[in-house]
């Protein structure tokens, strides 16, 4: 269900931080709709071990058989690029076209290749 | 460019703002507070449901109801981790829920009579919420509108489930019938103010619409919930209980008579039927649990002293 909770005039405004390390670790979720597919990332989890994460992930992203298989990782195992650094990253092969297909012009008597 | 500009290009491209992306802090702000609450929302909404579970009039009805409410914890999950990708924490969250410094939907705030009202929620509540959620597929937060897609795949089985049981009940005897239109009755107006404030009384919806956090206005979404039930409502035989509701020809929609404001910041303000109940049921759900809590960390903890015993061996 949905719901946007109205400001009630002279509501209490405050910062809400991340001060707190009394919780369970989170854990990154991918699941395997079917053989032959990719694990593909569900979501994630707070779990105290790979266990429980792995018995939480069944009962949160398969309820209605969305997959045959389940991955957890731990979110901190994930190295992920800085969004500072994306344009020095991937820019680079913005300007190498002729690494796709559609590059090449192919005569039509030639047939579909 | 500085990250307002790409903030505001991502904007204007229609494209989605992901957590690692510069936002203004006020973006930050108003996410946090929708999403959390959002969250805290689905949490409490296991309440009203969860009361009729023991009394559900079959076993199938029991399942189904116990499928649903298991539905809103798993809701309540996908919205706490996309709030906390915003660089808060769980904890945090059910913190601010618990001592009452967020608050959750005020629908919930009023309490589950008699079994028909299963029926109505799942029709009316979830029919409100799904209206407003897909609206939220759209949002500019990339987690906050994967969340919505998830959850609205599964509200629609909420909604149905909810039909179909009302329905059942309109083709029963005269008492069943009754049932149900008492149920509609009292769930009817509640539902309208489930989109919130009118418009003209919305002072924060400009900036949400500006940073395309809500893409349609609280009123707009309420005639759409309108026009889409009150057909469904005549299909079940029963009545709206709108004196003043019509169809108007020239607008293409229905009218609807005036919403009760004051009714509704009552309830807001913590002064509805059932506010402090759901509050006192969740902290002692929170404190009795605390040692299933306790006891998952204990054998976490115990099962990986093993494996480093095993290890070193």
């Amino acid at each position: 269900m949905s719901y946007d909770v109205p400001q009630i005039p002279g509501e209490e405004e405050f910062e809400v931080a991340a001060s707190d390390t009394r919780q369970w670790p989170m854990w990154e979720v991918f699941v395997r709709q079917r053989r032959g597919l990719s694990h593909v990332h569900a979501g994630s989890l707070h779990a105290p071990d790979a266990e429980s994460a792995m018995q939480n992930a069944r009962d949160v992203y398969t309820r209605r058989a969305e997959g045959i298989s389940i991955w957890v990782v731990p979110s901190s195992a994930i190295t992920a690029t800085d969004p500072d650094d994306v344009d020095a990253m991937f820019d680079p092969f913005d300007e190498q076209p002729y690494r796709h297909a559609t590059y090449y012009e192919i005569p039509d008597e030639v047939g579909k290749m | 460019m500085t990250g307002q500009e790409r903030f505001d290009a991502v904007i204007d491209a229609d494209e989605k703002i992901e957590p690692t992306d510069w936002m203004p802090d006020g973006y930050r702000k108003t996410l946090i507070r929708q999403i959390a609450q959002h969250a805290h929302s689905e949490v409490i909404g296991m309440q009203p449901e969860g009361n009729w579970i023991t009394r559900a009039p079959s076993l199938k009805r029991k399942a189904i109801l116990m499928a649903k409410v298991q539905d809103e914890a798993g809701h309540g999950l996908y919205l706490y981790s996309a709030a906390e990708t915003l660089g808060t924490s769980r904890d945090e969250l059910v913190d601010l829920l618990h001592t009452g410094r967020q608050k959750y939907s005020s629908i919930f705030n009023y309490p589950t009579l008699n079994w028909a009202d299963i029926g109505a929620i799942g029709w009316l509540v979830d029919g409100a919420a799904i209206t407003n959620q897909v609206a939220l597929t759209r949002t500019s937060f990339g987690p906050y509108s994967r969340a919505m897609v998830r959850i609205c795949k599964e509200e629609s089985f909420h909604q149905r489930q909810g039909y179909e049981l009302l329905l059942t009940l309109c083709r029963g005897s005269q008492e069943q019938k009754d049932m149900a239109q008492d149920a509609v009755n009292r769930w009817w107006w509640p539902s309208l103010m489930m989109f919130g404030p009118s418009d003209n009384d919305s002072p924060h919806t400009a900036q949400s619409m500006a940073w395309k956090v809500k893409r349609v206005t609280n009123d707009d979404l309420r005639q759409q919930f309108v026009d889409m039930t009150v057909p469904q409502c005549e299909f079940l035989g029963l009545r709206v209980p709108d004196p003043d509701l019509r169809w108007n020809e020239e607008r293409g929609h229905y009218d609807f008579g005036a919403i009760d404001w004051d009714e509704f910041w009552n309830v807001v303000k913590g002064n509805g039927p059932m506010n402090r109940e759901r509050m006192a049921h969740k902290n002692r759900a929170w404190d009795e649990g605390e040692w299933v809590r306790a006891a998952a960390t204990a054998h976490a903890a115990k099962q990986a002293a093993r494996r480093l015993e095993q290890k070193s061996a």
